[in-house]
């Protein structure tokens, strides 16, 4: 690709998801013909842009042209079927086209095109698989070869996962509009997992060289962001923003150039991006100040600015961390927060207190072969001096775990734990 | 990855002429456009180079300082924006919308990032070094 085309290119990822929506709604929540049409764009934009220049607007060029192809198609198909009701068919599309046009103008707000595009991408009908790769097709405009190479699965599973997408968008009759009321909070669940999916798939300490994890970390973010703008009232929006900026101001310090995983307190804190830890601040705030009960993104954003507001490990407000661990374990129980919360409150009151709760927890049938059970209770355990037993617990934890790297740390552990 | 953008210094900047209205709002819907897009990440304007000073070292530690206002305005810097992209393909594509006056120019720089030094520092140790040096700092400023 010369300098001219990646110019070019660079520009239409700007515009790739704004058009895609914008041609989605105009041949009626057709993503593969939006798709296409867009595609069909960006040729004509490499066929004149490289002599003309780039125009002033390259969003608005990008859209007429797509929508000129589609009129022509919608003709060259009705002249072939040669049936007078479908030419009068054809010249009421058009009109209706028209219509849409200039209702377009009027309001001149693309954004809810955009979000329309992200509610279908995500929609509740489609498998979680199909809902990240669509998503990111469509929405973030990555490459089917992109999204195989980020996901580690052949090209051909991308495409097809795509595809069969979709095809059942398109069976299901799903209207391509906009959720409202009750629908919306659960079609935005579905949104937020999708762009948390794609976030973490990212955020998993990756040996170097794997150039396409990073990349997806901001893919989500991006996106985060974008939701947030056209959904400034939704708290959990904010919040899932909050925690992903956050967590991505860890990535420069949370390995080893190795690859292995440099636990939270151990970190070199000033390697942390203040940057962006400045903004998912901003962005806790926002959605703390919409009010009502916080979310579980919220909330897990909340705990996340508690460590990314303490200078040293020290420093940690251990207090409010349990807090907030208490409103989670109350909105949404799980085995894993009540372990988390057990690491906090032997922080905030001492290991035994925190003994105390793992106690219970180790019982759990959920648990019983959860590797960080017994690598939590050996923690508190040594803290209280007790090493035989620390050990016994951290061996026990080695023999659980199925990551490599993991087992290793734990063995080390397990031998410094010795004397 | 990140990019900075240097906006370049001219004799209205310089004088310290505040933008009219119309300019305000024109840099206003890019920024929102920016923001919107989710790739902007910081900014803020310069005062003119009248209101500043430099520091020159020389031998021995010695320092020499010199007042603003600073003559040649072409070097100098009247604001800056942090975005994050994917390439730097795409901050031309974004900065080339900016509604910048003519004749102004506008500076595209990557910001460093921890894996830069990768193959320069392959243990890792230097980077921890400077990362403790960071800290120093922070705490010296008092930063949050």
């Amino acid at each position: 690709m010369n300098e001219t085309q990646r110019r070019i290119e660079a520009v239409f990822r700007i515009e790739w998801a704004r058009l895609v929506a914008g041609l989605a709604r105009f041949v009626r929540g057709d993503l593969g013909a939006a798709e296409e049409l867009a595609q069909d764009a960006l040729v004509a934009a490499l066929e004149t842009w490289p002599s003309d220049g780039i125009p002033r607007e390259p969003g608005a060029w990008l859209m007429q042209v797509a929508k000129n192809r589609a009129l022509k198609r919608i003709d060259r198909q009705k002249r072939w079927e040669k049936k007078e009701t479908e030419i009068t068919q054809a010249m009421e599309d058009r009109q209706e086209c028209a219509a849409d046009a200039i209702e377009e103008a009027a309001d001149d707000d693309v954004g809810d095109d955009l979000l329309r595009l992200v509610f279908a991408s995500c929609h509740p009908s489609l498998s979680a698989d199909s809902r990240v790769a669509l998503t990111l097709r469509v929405v973030c405009g990555l490459t089917t070869e992109e999204i195989a190479c980020a996901f580690v699965i052949p090209e051909k599973t991308a495409a097809q996962r795509i595809v069969r997408a979709k095809r059942t968008l398109a069976e299901s009759g799903a209207a391509f509009e906009l959720p409202r009321g009750k629908e919306l909070r659960e079609r935005l669940t579905s949104v937020l997992e999708v762009v948390y999916f794609v976030f973490s798939e990212g955020y998993v300490a990756t040996a170097g060289g794997d150039w396409m994890k990073p990349a997806l970390c901001e893919d989500a973010l991006r996106l985060g962001r974008i939701l947030a703008e056209l959904m400034p009232n939704e708290a959990e929006v904010h919040g899932l923003v909050a925690l992903m900026e956050i967590q991505a101001s860890r990535i420069g310090a949370r390995t080893l150039p190795d690859g292995t995983p440099i636990p939270l307190f151990e970190q070199s804190r000033a390697r942390w991006d203040r940057f962006l830890i400045e903004r998912g601040l901003v962005a806790l705030k926002r959605g703390e100040a919409l009010g009502g009960t916080p979310g579980a993104y919220l909330l897990q954003a909340g705990i996340a600015a508690c460590h990314a507001r303490a200078r040293t490990p020290e420093d940690t407000d251990w207090r409010r961390i349990v807090a907030i661990y208490d409103q989670l374990a109350a909105t949404t129980p799980s085995p894993i927060v009540e372990l988390n919360r057990a690491v906090a409150i032997s922080f905030a009151e001492g290991p035994a207190a925190g003994l105390a709760i793992v106690d219970e927890l180790a019982n759990l049938p959920a648990l019983e072969r959860y590797h960080l059970v017994p690598a939590v209770r050996a923690d508190f355990l040594s803290r209280l001096g007790r090493r035989d037993e620390a050990r016994a617990e951290l061996e026990r934890a080695a023999s659980l775990t199925k990551n490599d790297r993991e087992r290793a740390l734990l063995l080390k552990r397990a031998a410094a734990t010795q004397n | 990855m990140k990019f900075m953008i240097l906006g370049h210094a001219n004799k209205d900047t310089e004088a310290g002429v505040i933008p009219s209205s119309e300019e305000f709002e024109k840099m206003g819907k890019f920024m929102e456009e920016l923001v919107k897009a989710g790739v902007f990440v910081a900014g803020e304007g310069l005062q003119p180079s009248s209101k500043g000073a430099r520091i020159t070292f020389g031998k021995g530690g010695k320092t020499s300082i010199k007042n603003g206002p600073f003559t040649e305005s072409k070097e100098l810097i009247a604001g800056f924006s942090i975005i994050q992209v994917k390439s730097l393909d795409e901050a031309i594509a974004w900065m080339s919308r900016a509604p910048s006056p003519e004749g102004s120019t506008l500076e595209i720089r990557q910001l460093f990032s921890d894996d830069d030094f990768a193959s320069a520092d392959p243990t890792g140790e230097l980077r921890e070094q400077d990362a403790k040096l960071r800290e120093q700092a922070d705490k010296q400023h008092g930063k949050s």
